[in-house]
């Protein structure tokens, strides 16, 4: 079977989840060739192998810490180089996406990023796409070249499946360009100890109804009851009430959870583009008219402090 | 000293209105209004405040690659305070792809001559946000991507990246590619005295023989990348909607339960 490079997001040897989900998508069009960079690369190399990797290609350096996107394109092209796959899968975060492109642009292919879906067909992998807020689902192929793709979290469903998994070590020359852009600090994301918002299979979100940062507790407090990743509106974030980290729109995180619950959220179409595609979705909002209540499976029109915190103390009593 | 700014931005079809395919699979830009994508006004912005913030000659064009209506786009920047506009414009050009408008960007930004680059994170049709990186990439210059601050001084430009497991402060030297997010500080609205100005400023109109790229490199027929169908998505079927009347976070629970998320 043709191989399949996969690049590894990981921290410090830990796969991320969107990482395990492109092994499962990677198998139905080949086998899956992991790619992991930098500090604990080697470390992934089980997770990787419970996941259907045949081989897992490693290299460690510190220019990968050290300056931003470039010397992960050179290590990828070497893999690419060193493997000639059938296709490159890349996790669509804004480094993926940015790596795969340069990487698409240097050996003469064409590329698709977001993908939701990945499926073999006659002329190569067909990608799925969800477009112009989710409102169309477009099939596309790549013409020129090998395919390189990006996917977005929660594509998949993670499945394991035991492969060789082999370490092997790539040889990386790092291009002129590799050092060009320095990363002179880094401060760490601090650790919430709830989900990964674009992982998460459960995301509560709040908007300009919650009314104050203080008031975001009420959110938090739904979402570590369900265990679920806290979001916002980019009204509440403009207001300064969470974290632009947390947003949850078209110019920020685009999610896709099993279940999204919207609380005081009125679902302007640049919230909608980030959480349309969600599974299951409901909506607290005390307007009848929001247009949130137009994409709800169930909408609850009333005031989110008294629906939220009786919602979360059900869930409290019901989860004993 | 003098310091080109290049701000490249896009044309797109207003995100408020019904989007949609024309019959060949590309963008209906007949069907909608078009604009200038909300997320280069943070680029246009960004690169007004680097001159307002300079002791160097600073000159600031906008370039966009787009049909005719295009020149909107470039009017709207031109009144927020732009010194002139670059339009490249040809029938050619119809379909093309990200890999495409990379090419034609970077070559009409290597004829206009440039020390930096501004764009915006992405555009807001297509927003896979990876055009920054393809031009910096053709260019052979540092890209200073997604950032929420950005400063230019010395030569050198410095911001800062937010990511999703660390914030990231970035360094380069001139001449470099940078992308601003719509954190980097609200876009300033024209003023009457700007849509005046804007009037008499120059734009530039350039087809693809004036930057010597071939037909084929471009558009429809040209494109790295095929769409082979789009579908709109169907409706949601209308969902349950209950009123609070001190029992709306019990029902929801009782919903919840039933789809077994609790």
């Amino acid at each position: 079977m043709a191989e399949v490079l996969v690049f590894v997001d990981h921290v410090d040897g830990a796969v991320r989840k969107p990482t395990l989900e492109l092994l499962t998508l990677a198998r139905r069009i080949g086998d899956p060739v992991a790619v992991a960079l930098g500090n604990g690369a080697a470390d992934t190399a089980a997770a990787l192998a419970e996941h259907g990797a045949v081989k897992v290609l490693t290299h460690e350096a510190a220019e990968y810490a050290d300056y931003l996107v470039v010397p992960k394109v050179d290590a990828l092209q070497a893999a690419y180089d060193a493997v000639s796959p059938a296709a490159v899968l890349v996790p669509s975060s804004a480094e993926g996406k940015e790596i795969a492109a340069r990487l698409a642009l240097r050996i003469g292919s064409g590329i698709i990023t977001d993908a939701v879906d990945l499926e073999a067909g006659d002329g190569g992998p067909v990608a799925t796409q969800s477009v112009f807020a989710a409102s169309y689902t477009t099939k596309s192929t790549i013409s020129k070249g090998t395919p390189v793709i990006t996917v977005k979290p929660n594509s998949a469903a993670v499945e394991p499946a035991a492969a060789a998994g082999a370490v092997e070590a790539l040889n990386v020359s790092f291009s002129e360009q590799a050092t060009g852009t320095k990363v002179t600090s880094r401060t760490a994301r601090e650790s919430t100890g709830r989900p990964d918002l674009t992982e998460a299979a459960i995301v509560v979100s709040g908007g300009r109804g919650v009314n104050g940062a203080e008031n975001f507790s009420v959110i938090e407090a739904l979402a570590d009851s369900l265990g679920a990743a806290v979001g916002a509106s980019r009204a509440a974030v403009d207001a300064g009430w969470y974290p632009h980290s947390n947003q949850v729109g078209q110019t920020g995180k685009s999610v896709s959870p099993q279940l999204y619950i919207a609380s005081g959220i009125s679902g302007a179409i640049q919230h909608r583009a980030g959480m349309q595609t969600s599974k299951t979705i409901v909506a607290i909002n005390k307007d009848a008219e929001a247009p949130i209540f137009d994409l709800v499976d169930y909408g609850v029109v009333g005031d989110l402090f008294d629906v939220v915190p009786a919602l979360t103390e059900e869930v409290k009593t019901r989860k004993g | 000293m003098s310091l080109r700014i290049v701000v490249t931005v896009k044309y797109v079809p207003d995100a408020t209105g019904d989007r949609g395919f024309a019959d060949d699979l590309t963008l209906d830009r007949d069907d909608v209004d078009g604009l200038l994508s909300e997320l280069d006004e943070y680029a246009v912005e960004q690169a007004l405040q680097i001159s307002e913030n300079s002791d160097d000659d600073v000159e600031i064009t906008v370039l966009t690659v787009g049909p005719e209506d295009a020149k909107d786009a470039l009017r709207k920047a031109l009144s927020m305070g732009a010194d002139k506009a670059i339009h490249v414009e040809d029938d050619d050009l119809h379909g093309t792809d990200a890999i495409g408008t990379s090419l034609v960007l970077a070559k009409a930004i290597e004829k206009a001559g440039y020390d930096l680059v501004v764009s915006g994170m992405a555009s807001t049709d297509g927003t896979a946000g990876i055009v920054p990186a393809l031009v910096a990439e053709r260019l052979g210059v540092p890209q200073v991507t997604l950032l929420s601050e950005v400063a230019v001084a010395d030569g050198k430009v410095t911001g800062r990246r937010d990511g999703d497991t660390a914030s990231e402060q970035l360094e380069a030297s001139l001449p470099a590619v940078v992308s601003v997010t719509d954190q980097s500080g609200e876009a300033r609205y024209p003023s009457f005295k700007g849509i005046m100005a804007a009037k008499k400023k120059p734009v530039e109109a350039w087809d693809l023989s004036d930057l010597d790229i071939e037909a084929e490199e471009v558009g429809l027929e040209g494109a790295w990348t095929k769409v082979a169908s789009a579908d709109e998505r169907p409706a949601r079927t209308a969902g349950t909607i209950v009123k609070d009347e001190g029992e709306g976070g019990k029902q929801l629970a009782e919903f919840l339960a039933g789809q077994k998320f609790i």
